[in-house]
């Protein structure tokens, strides 16, 4: 993105004082203030919510309240592995889980946005369109005939649901996003391998989807973060703590942040930071795949 | 769709078959052919899962919104009295029903105006734009369920910092955020637009304000225009499209509100969160009341059709498309 380019005049050039620049001046530094109030307000709580997760629990509760803890508890994050909740169990459910729905997503809706893209046939358009019409209808219209589907297959309570659809296609965004980008890939790179002999899925596979990895990077990133956060699936399916993911395991302690009478609410600020830091790295270091891609999704809407 | 079944790849069909297999795909050569079938193979898994996850449960959503149904046993067809009973035998429907709109009316113009008014800050050329941006968008990013147990500590009523700040400065009474009923509901408002106004919003009005052509401003400040009329009568206008879009995903956003309200309040206290989601959730999987459940997802569906219809009716009144 052009956004990231910064200014390259300084702040203050050596020129002559004019009352025009001193306006600008002033209207400059009234800018960085506005953005470093909202620095704070955006940062405050998540700084609040890393030093109380390295809290004792007097310190958690003392009054009136401190905000860093005199000796940082590094060892919660290791305690809180070893309580009578599975955390661990709920941070590697989940983990398998985005694994498995991400790749499904990627290989599946690259192979039908394939089609979509560069093959003619009929009913393509029809089914392009009902595809982007899913994207109106909410999912609790869906919710309840799906739930009945996997109970009746027996799959409630085990971590199916929450993976094996999106191996049917990933869904209509990731299939829009591919097949915007295949449409902006030139047609004679096709045609060409086509007349050196190489099959439809060779031309896919070796040289469209080479050209892809961005996009392929972007939509990752988007289906590793919904994933991750995913709330009212594992709400519906999943009933024993082992199975639980991540989020329904943190409503899960926060309903009852005490094991045994022992409070334990630094420990569970710490499994809150554990649940935010892998989305906040890999944001940080796809972040540049991350803002194509919703801007691609965002422009084209 | 039936289409989508007509098998195996041509190769070494007779020539007979093979026209008739063109035309069901609606080819007219043996190359044409053997391409379309395969455009069919590489669309099977969606078409699938259309079938599967969307079209059938289409069909039987809607059908067993006529009828009582607890997972066990079978539908049993009852009319339109699931209907009926939210319209008029449901004490919790128009509530949670006007909750909702209430949310809404409150989020939408915070949450995209919030995100417009960074996107400007953000589109001034400064230094360290992208630290800033990072900054803004982190709160979009973490899990909404960590959202709202970290938001219920920040706002606990005695002890969390929010109400120490606000006494430190000198409010000896500060209110009882998600505690009390009278401000539960705009506190959940609150978490949600703070999570919401540096994410995806933001940075699809950066995007749209990289498209404002230099020369409009160039043009304004030539006709002496300030920093205000510039916003007012340039980024704004050609902005509209951009604003229109996330006008839409805001409204189709509120209206399905959900993990804020069931993690840092389920619904309360005394009803004050108990939002349309909430209200379809507790029917269909607290008290496994699928038929019902059903039918007030229908009632869901609809609401967001029509918000969507009216805002892409009265769209041309204000959104400004450049030369369309």
């Amino acid at each position: 993105m052009a956004q990231t380019t910064l200014s390259n005049e300084p702040l203050l050039q050596q020129t002559p004082f004019s009352p025009r620049r001193a306006m600008q001046f002033l209207g400059r530094v009234a800018t960085y203030l506005i953005i470093l109030a909202l620095c704070v307000l955006f940062g405050y709580p998540l700084f609040w919510t890393l030093m109380s997760s390295l809290k004792t629990i007097p310190e958690m509760f003392s009054f009136p309240p401190i905000l860093i803890p005199a000796v940082p508890q590094w060892s919660n994050y290791w305690t809180v592995l070893n309580i009578d909740y599975p955390v661990g169990r709920w941070f590697a459910n989940s983990v398998l889980i985005v694994i498995l729905t991400s790749f499904g997503t990627l290989i599946t809706s690259s192979l039908v946005a394939y089609s979509f893209a560069r093959f003619e046939y009929r009913g393509r358009d029809i089914l392009f369109m009902i595809t982007l019409s899913t994207m109106m209808l909410p999912a609790q219209v869906t919710l309840i005939p799906q739930f009945v589907l996997f109970y009746r297959l027996g799959w409630v309570n085990t971590h199916l649901p929450l993976w094996v659809p999106h191996w049917f296609g990933g869904g209509a965004f990731a299939i829009f996003l591919m097949r915007q980008f295949f449409l902006t890939l030139p047609r004679d790179l096709d045609e060409a391998a086509l007349i050196d002999g190489a099959g439809y899925f060779r031309i896919f596979w070796s040289i469209l989807m080479p050209l892809c990895k961005p996009v392929l990077a972007t939509l990752a990133i988007i289906t590793i973060i919904a994933s991750w956060s995913d709330f009212l699936g594992p709400l519906i399916y999943l009933n024993t703590p082992e199975k639980f993911t991540v989020s329904v395991g943190l409503q899960f302690f926060n309903a009852v942040p005490e094991v045994g009478g022992e409070p334990m609410q630094h420990l569970l600020m710490a499994a809150c930071v554990m649940s935010m830091v892998p989305i906040i790295l890999m944001f940080f270091f796809g972040q540049r795949f991350f803002v194509q891609g919703i801007v691609m999704s965002g422009i084209k809407g | 769709m039936a289409v989508a079944e007509t098998g195996a790849p041509a190769q070494g069909t007779p020539d007979s078959k093979a026209s008739l297999l063109s035309r069901l795909v609606g080819a007219q050569t043996p190359f044409q052919t053997k391409r379309a079938v395969w455009g069919y193979i590489y669309a099977a898994p969606w078409i699938l899962g259309l079938i599967i996850f969307w079209g059938g449960p289409i069909i039987a959503s809607f059908y067993f919104g006529f009828t009582e149904y607890a997972v066990i046993g079978s539908p049993k067809f009852t009319g339109l009295s699931n209907y009926i009973r939210a319209f008029s035998g449901d004490e919790l429907f128009w509530p949670s029903l006007g909750r909702t709109f209430s949310f809404a009316g409150l989020y939408i113009p915070f949450a995209v105006g919030g995100a417009l008014v960074l996107a400007v800050l953000l589109n001034q050329k400064l230094m360290g734009t992208t630290l800033f941006r990072t900054l803004f968008f982190v709160p979009h990013l973490i899990p909404a369920v960590a959202l709202a147990v970290v938001w219920t500590f920040l706002l606990a009523p005695r002890v969390g910092p929010v109400n120490e700040f606000l006494r430190a400065i000198g409010i000896s009474d500060p209110p009882g955020w998600l505690a009390s009923r009278d401000s539960a509901l705009a506190s959940v408002t609150m978490i949600n637009v703070w999570a919401a106004m540096g994410g995806n919003t933001m940075l699809i009005f950066l995007a749209g304000l990289q498209g404002v052509p230099q020369e409009l401003y160039d043009a304004a400040s030539i006709d002496g225009g300030g920093a205000w009329a510039k916003f007012r009568h340039v980024t704004l206008p050609m902005l509209t499209p951009t604003i229109f879009f996330n006008v839409v995903l805001a409204v189709i956003g509120a209206l399905k509100v959900f993990t804020t309200a069931w993690v840092a309040t389920q619904g309360g206290p005394s009803y004050a969160t108990w939002f349309f989601a909430l209200h379809i959730y507790f029917q269909a999987f607290q008290y496994f009341r699928l038929g019902y459940g059903s039918a007030l997802a229908w009632v869901l569906a609809a609401v967001l059709l029509f918000f969507t219809w009216v805002q892409v009716r009265y769209s041309r009144r204000w959104v400004h498309y450049e030369g369309g």
